[in-house]
């Protein structure tokens, strides 16, 4: 990663916009409706939280934003490209919408158990046509920002939980990918563990200008965010992190009652 | 781009080597059966090929002398001798029985044979050891696979046989070793009724039983002129009789008396063909269940769904060749060891490896089908 390190690499046009985003299971009398008229923005570098009790919606949004579930309407920008439109997507190709401007951390690493933590890392940068020995080569330099280099030949089952956290965070990062959306990435580590994951996050945001949505149950995480989106019943309101930590149940009436 | 395929293999390596070497079994069976079958035709080939006739004549309408039985007067091959074209006629006679051995009975086919010299009409094609039959009495010459020794006196019947020579590999149809005696002895051992036999008819019909002057074929060369075809016609026409000529006698042989064996064999082949498909299908699909969780994050990273089914289409085709390697080594190994003759021809082991091939890779569906089906939104819980 010399010519293309993370300083040189020039600010995304846009992050993420959601307008009027709703979905909904089913039809008829069994419809159940999983997310309501939904209004998120983030902007490149940022880090913003979404929140909410389980069954909320945020898995949906979450599963929408990352293209892997179509929405029942409005639109999705991701990295200054509208990809969703009206009942459609305009991508012709969403796995490589995922490979490309998607980065994917998940709450267990799922990491594959034959490859090395490197090759775990590069694999995703061989996909998008990078010789091994260039994929390795960046594997290598996020290792090593996220001080995981001593551990680049070993196997993923002999990392503790936080070390796999790290390389799952490094694979999904090696492609710098505009967006990073990151589904209770702290759930598995304590307190230290998950502080040091967020100033990761922040660092890496940071430097790649990447917009990174966290899902987290976790408190201890929520002063770390910059801005909140609160789920409840499928609605989604922008909340001031205190308001949304301290009274989260009230902001979402509220929410609710003007939707 | 890493070979997914190989490193998955290599972290599972005990499991796909147990799964191998148990297919390896499969198809090791299946291509010794193969082998098996071969052996049959080969050895059916050696008898009819190594006694050097042109022509069998047999009784009418008979399959004789190996599938069915045959009794023709035994002065029939001085008619022969004048037909045009035909240049030797010898007798032939032809019996299965068993023979004891030290702890165990076993199964010859005795050709009572003309005396003459190796590889002539009616001997068998050479000798590895001792001399060919000069006395017309109590000489024999046998296989290898019957362990007899040069020397050794074989009581057959009431008569006791002396081993002179021991002949180049030589087997019946149905893969038992042969012994070469005297015509006389052979006419006797199949003819000559034994004692009990002799005094119940003489009390019977207060006359001597004789030997009757009957033998099971007549071998014929012929002239390097003559066409067999037109020959073994008009012995049929002008003496009531069938004749055989070399490709009828194979398909007499091949086609009659090895086509139940071939029928069966064929069976197993399919059967054990469709069970190494099955197992090998089990297999993939199971190692596809195990890694359903890690297909759904490759596919929600970006990975195509080619190159995942790919990935399962190249581990089946693995374990498919792995297996065919470990089945072949073990044929070959164990094809010596077999009590029948076992020819592990190219074209069989080439057809091996392409059923080996189709079927995993026929197995490998089931496996892709289940990837295919993975939906990468099962990554986000």
């Amino acid at each position: 990663m010399t010519s293309s390190s993370p300083q040189q690499r020039p600010p995304p046009p846009a992050g993420i916009v959601v307008s009027g985003l709703h979905k909904t299971y089913g039809n008829g009398n069994s419809a159940v409706i999983a997310l309501r008229d939904v209004q998120l923005r983030v902007e490149p570098g940022e880090v913003v939280g979404l929140v909410g009790p389980s069954g909320s919606g945020k898995s949906t949004l979450l599963k929408c934003l990352g293209a892997v579930l179509t929405p029942s309407g409005g639109q999705i920008e991701l990295g200054g490209q509208v990809v969703f439109d009206g009942d459609h997507w305009l991508h012709p190709d969403l796995t490589r919408l995922r490979r490309e401007q998607i980065g994917f951390i998940f709450q267990s690493p799922y990491l594959l158990p034959f490859l090395s933590v490197r090759d775990n890392v590069a694999l995703l940068a061989m996909l998008l046509g990078r010789s091994n020995q260039e994929a390795r080569a960046a594997a290598d330099q996020l290792l090593a920002d996220l001080d995981m280099a001593h551990r680049a030949d070993a196997m993923p089952n002999r990392l503790s939980g936080g070390e796999q956290q790290r390389v799952a965070i490094a694979r999904a990062l090696v492609n710098r990918p505009p967006i990073l959306l990151a589904d209770e990435p702290t759930a598995p580590l304590d307190s230290p563990r998950a502080m040091a994951v967020m100033d990761l996050l922040e660092r890496l945001a940071g430097q790649m200008g990447t917009s990174v949505i966290v899902v987290t149950h976790d408190e201890k995480i929520l002063p770390r965010l910059q801005r909140i989106y609160a789920v409840r019943d499928g609605v989604v309101g922008e909340g001031r992190r205190e308001r949304v930590r301290d009274a989260p149940l009230r902001f979402l009436s509220r929410r609710l009652r003007k939707t | 781009m890493i070979n997914l395929a190989w490193r998955d293999s290599r972290h599972n390596w005990g499991k796909l080597l147990i799964t191998g070497c148990g297919l390896g079994l499969l198809v090791g069976v299946t291509v010794s059966m193969a082998g098996v079958y071969r052996g049959m035709v080969e050895d059916a080939e050696a008898l009819i090929g190594g006694s050097g006739a042109d022509l069998w004549v047999v009784e009418q309408h008979t399959l004789g002398p190996f599938a069915e039985a045959s009794r023709i007067d035994d002065d029939l091959y001085r008619s022969l001798r004048q037909l045009p074209g035909v240049r030797r006629a010898v007798n032939g006679s032809f019996q299965t029985l068993l023979i004891q051995r030290p702890g165990r009975s076993l199964r010859v086919l005795v050709a009572g044979v003309e005396l003459g010299v190796p590889g002539g009409l009616g001997q068998p094609p050479g000798l590895v050891a001792g001399r060919p039959l000069l006395r017309d009495r109590d000489e024999l010459l046998a296989d290898p696979g019957t362990g007899l020794q040069l020397g050794e006196v074989v009581p057959i019947r009431r008569k006791r046989f002396t081993v002179v020579g021991l002949t180049t590999r030589m087997v019946s149809p149905t893969g038992d070793p042969m012994l070469f005696v005297p015509f006389r002895d052979g006419q006797d051992l199949q003819f000559l009724p034994g004692n009990e036999a002799i005094a119940r008819q003489r009390r019977r019909q207060a006359r001597p039983a004789e030997r009757q002057a009957l033998t099971n074929a007549v071998l014929v060369q012929l002239e390097p002129s003559a066409r067999p075809e037109l020959v073994a016609a008009e012995i049929e026409r002008w003496l009531g009789l069938t004749a055989y000529t070399r490709p009828a006698m194979k398909e007499a042989m091949v086609g009659k008396l090895i086509e139940a064996s071939a029928r069966q064999i064929g069976l197993f082949l399919v059967i054990l063909t469709l069970v190494t498909t099955t197992m090998i299908g089990f297999i993939v699909f199971t190692l596809t269940q195990g890694k359903l969780r890690e297909i759904a994050v490759l596919k929600l990273i970006g990975m195509p769904s080619r190159l995942i089914a790919w990935m399962i289409v190249q581990q089946a085709v693995a374990l498919g060749l792995f297996a065919f390697v470990v089945g072949t080594s073990l044929a070959t190994v164990m094809a010596p060891r077999f009590p029948r003759h076992v020819v592990l021809q190219r074209r069989d082991l080439i057809a091996a490896a392409a059923v080996a091939l189709a079927s995993s890779s026929l197995a490998s569906l089931v496996g892709v089908k289940a990837a295919l089906g993975v939906d990468p939104a099962e990554a986000i819980q």
